[in-house]
């Protein structure tokens, strides 16, 4: 069970990352969401092999009761990814409307270096 | 249960609430905010004095004791930076009254008193998950202070700081996976005992992880492109906060875990070459640049460097060094971004190429600005100076020859550039974006005089040095050998 989990939350990671590293903000904010619950899968497996839930009354001396606190963690995760996740969308429409596409626009920086190196090689 | 500690959380979260139902008064919302602050700095100030007196103070959340429950603690470091970031948010907040536009959204409040919250989380928390949630906390508030006014190159450069800051967090999240399944606690106190006792691989495997985690939040070599991309498109008010507080909150958490949790780690040299690419890849950028805020921005990245040193060194005058940096480090590189932001009022650009000879027009900014940057570039005998010598003094007799060379010609380029931007802008001819558009309105005075208390600030801390760095020394002793922290967590 822990090595199928184990799996999952390595293909979660390695798509996360890849769609991050796109030029598409919509993309990069599903890449996010990949990302952190690949991360909240890892805290949830990181209380161990699954058992009964930890209420009073619910198990008895011999049942493997599972550790509620990265339980408490995930919820706690979950909320913030949630909400990081809408204002990353909000971010993207705002873009979206100012610009007419979704793409991170190029370093003004970047732009300006390229076309002084450009100038320069053209112009030897 | 201490009610003090709590205070400088719990205030400004309730005044951020209230703040949203005000949001048709902007009079109230001032007035509400002016009052959440103080009193957490009244708060914070009597903690210290309690910290000074009796060791750190430790408070079990809803009377769960440690290492079950999450624990608020300070010690003299939490305590000693609380105090000085709550006095430079106080200023802030009185800077932005008087700036122009600034808080004419209504969102500015809340979301500053939300930042002001998750800062002071941050500081006092005994605890690795409740330190996540205080950088998210704190973060979610710089989100929308970024993007505030939502103009097209905020948003441009707002996209990569949520981004890389997201992307950070998910790492933090992982790290704190990895703690748990290794030890099943999240306690500083009861992981600094667990990780006393485990395998040294492990330990630093961990110690990395984490240095990767927070060296990214305080903008350290190699991951700190992000911050001068992102923090000159917000206003001056909100970049001067972000400043002062929020990469020092990483080098705080840095510190933190590095020294009480993982007692050193056996990671200090890899710390010395990151402070010294640090220092100098900063400070070279720095001197690159042809803008105001974009100079200052990268003088944040620089001076990160500095703070890394005593971490690196891992000695009691190392990182007494490194406390007291941090200590002058926040009110003067706020004072310095105030002084941006009021060049820009005034003069409706800080590009050095449009701005001259505001001397003689502002001859009380030309002085806070003089003032702050020799403070900065560690001219005697201001505060900057006393930060530089300790560093200097725990560097020779740690006997790290290099990385103090490396500290004191990036001291010369600091100062390089400091004067760059006093040519650039206060002498010379006069000249403004528009001409004749150096304005001396109403908000002026508000702002000068938040930029003059702050400078103040920085010149009580040189003046009293003597007695702050016995305290950053205090402070210091208790990171090396956290037996007294763990004591008053455990309970013990």
């Amino acid at each position: 069970m822990t090595t199928l989990v184990a799996l999952v939350v390595a293909m979660l990671y390695g798509i996360g990352v890849y769609m991050i590293l796109q030029r598409s903000l919509i993309r990069i904010v599903l890449g996010l969401s990949l990302l952190s619950h690949g991360a909240n899968l890892l805290l949830l497996t990181s209380g161990g092999s699954a058992g009964v839930a930890a209420f009073i009354g619910r198990f008895t001396g011999d049942d493997k009761v599972v550790d509620p606190v990265p339980q408490a963690f995930v919820l706690t995760a979950i909320v913030i990814s949630f909400a990081m996740t809408a204002f990353c969308l909000a971010l993207a429409y705002r873009s979206w409307r100012l610009t007419g596409n979704d793409d991170v626009a190029q370093d003004e920086e970047d732009v300006r270096l390229a076309e002084m190196i450009a100038t320069r090689n053209g112009k030897p | 249960m201490n009610v003090l500690i709590i205070l400088p959380v719990i205030l400004p979260i309730l005044a951020a609430a209230i703040s949203t139902l005000l949001k048709a008064s902007r009079t109230s919302q001032r007035v509400l905010s002016i009052l959440a602050v103080t009193g957490s700095l009244v708060a914070s100030i009597i903690l210290l004095f309690e910290v000074k007196q009796q060791g750190p103070v430790v408070s079990a959340v809803g009377g769960w004791v440690a290492p079950f429950g999450i624990a608020l603690v300070a010690d003299m470091f939490s305590a000693l930076i609380l105090v000085v970031s709550l006095v430079t948010v106080l200023s802030v907040l009185v800077f932005s009254f008087g700036s122009r536009r600034n808080d004419e959204m209504w969102q500015f409040h809340p979301a500053f008193l939300v930042l002001t919250a998750g800062v002071s989380l941050a500081f006092l928390t005994g605890d690795l998950f409740n330190l996540f949630v205080s950088f998210e906390v704190a973060l979610v508030a710089s989100y929308v202070l970024i993007t505030l006014g939502s103009r097209a190159e905020q948003i441009r450069n707002g996209i990569t700081y949520v981004v890389i800051n997201i992307v950070i967090s998910i790492f933090f999240l992982t790290g704190i996976a990895f703690i748990y399944a290794a030890f099943g606690t999240v306690n500083f106190a009861d992981l600094s005992l667990k990780l006393g006792s485990a395998e040294e691989s492990l330990r630093i495997a961990l110690a990395l992880l984490f240095l990767v985690i927070f060296g990214a939040k305080a903008a350290m070599f190699p991951v700190f492109s992000w911050l001068p991309d992102s923090y000159p498109v917000a206003r001056a008010p909100i970049v001067a906060v972000f400043a002062g507080l929020l990469t020092k909150m990483g080098v705080y958490s840095l510190i933190r875990v590095e020294s009480t949790v993982f007692l050193g780690g056996g990671i200090g040299t890899i710390v010395l070459v990151l402070a010294g690419f640090t220092m100098v890849v900063g400070v070279l950028g720095a001197i690159a640049q042809n803008d105001v805020k974009r100079i200052l921005s990268f003088h944040i990245v620089s001076q990160i460097g500095y703070m890394l040193i005593g971490l690196g060194l891992f000695t009691t005058a190392g990182l007494a060094a490194s406390v007291m940096f941090i200590i002058h480090q926040i009110p003067v590189k706020t004072s310095l971004f105030l002084v941006s932001g009021a060049i820009e009022e005034s003069a409706g650009t800080t590009a050095l190429d449009h701005v001259g000879g505001l001397r003689k027009r502002l001859p009380f900014l030309a002085l806070m600005f003089g003032l702050a940057a020799a403070s900065i570039a560690g001219l005697p005998p201001f505060s900057g100076f006393i930060g530089k010598l300790s560093i200097v003094e725990a560097g020779l007799s740690a006997q790290s020859y290099a990385i103090i060379a490396v500290s004191l010609i990036v001291s010369v380029l600091t100062l390089f550039s400091m004067a760059k931007i006093w040519s650039g802008t206060f002498w010379g001819e006069f000249e403004t974006a528009q001409p004749g558009d150096v304005l001396v309105r109403t908000g002026h005075r508000t702002m000068m005089g938040a930029t003059g208390m702050l400078v103040a600030v920085t010149i009580a801390i040189a003046v009293f040095a003597g007695p702050i760095y016995a305290l950053c020394e205090e402070a210091a002793a208790d990171l090396i050998d956290p037996t007294r922290y763990i004591a008053a967590v455990m309970g013990k």
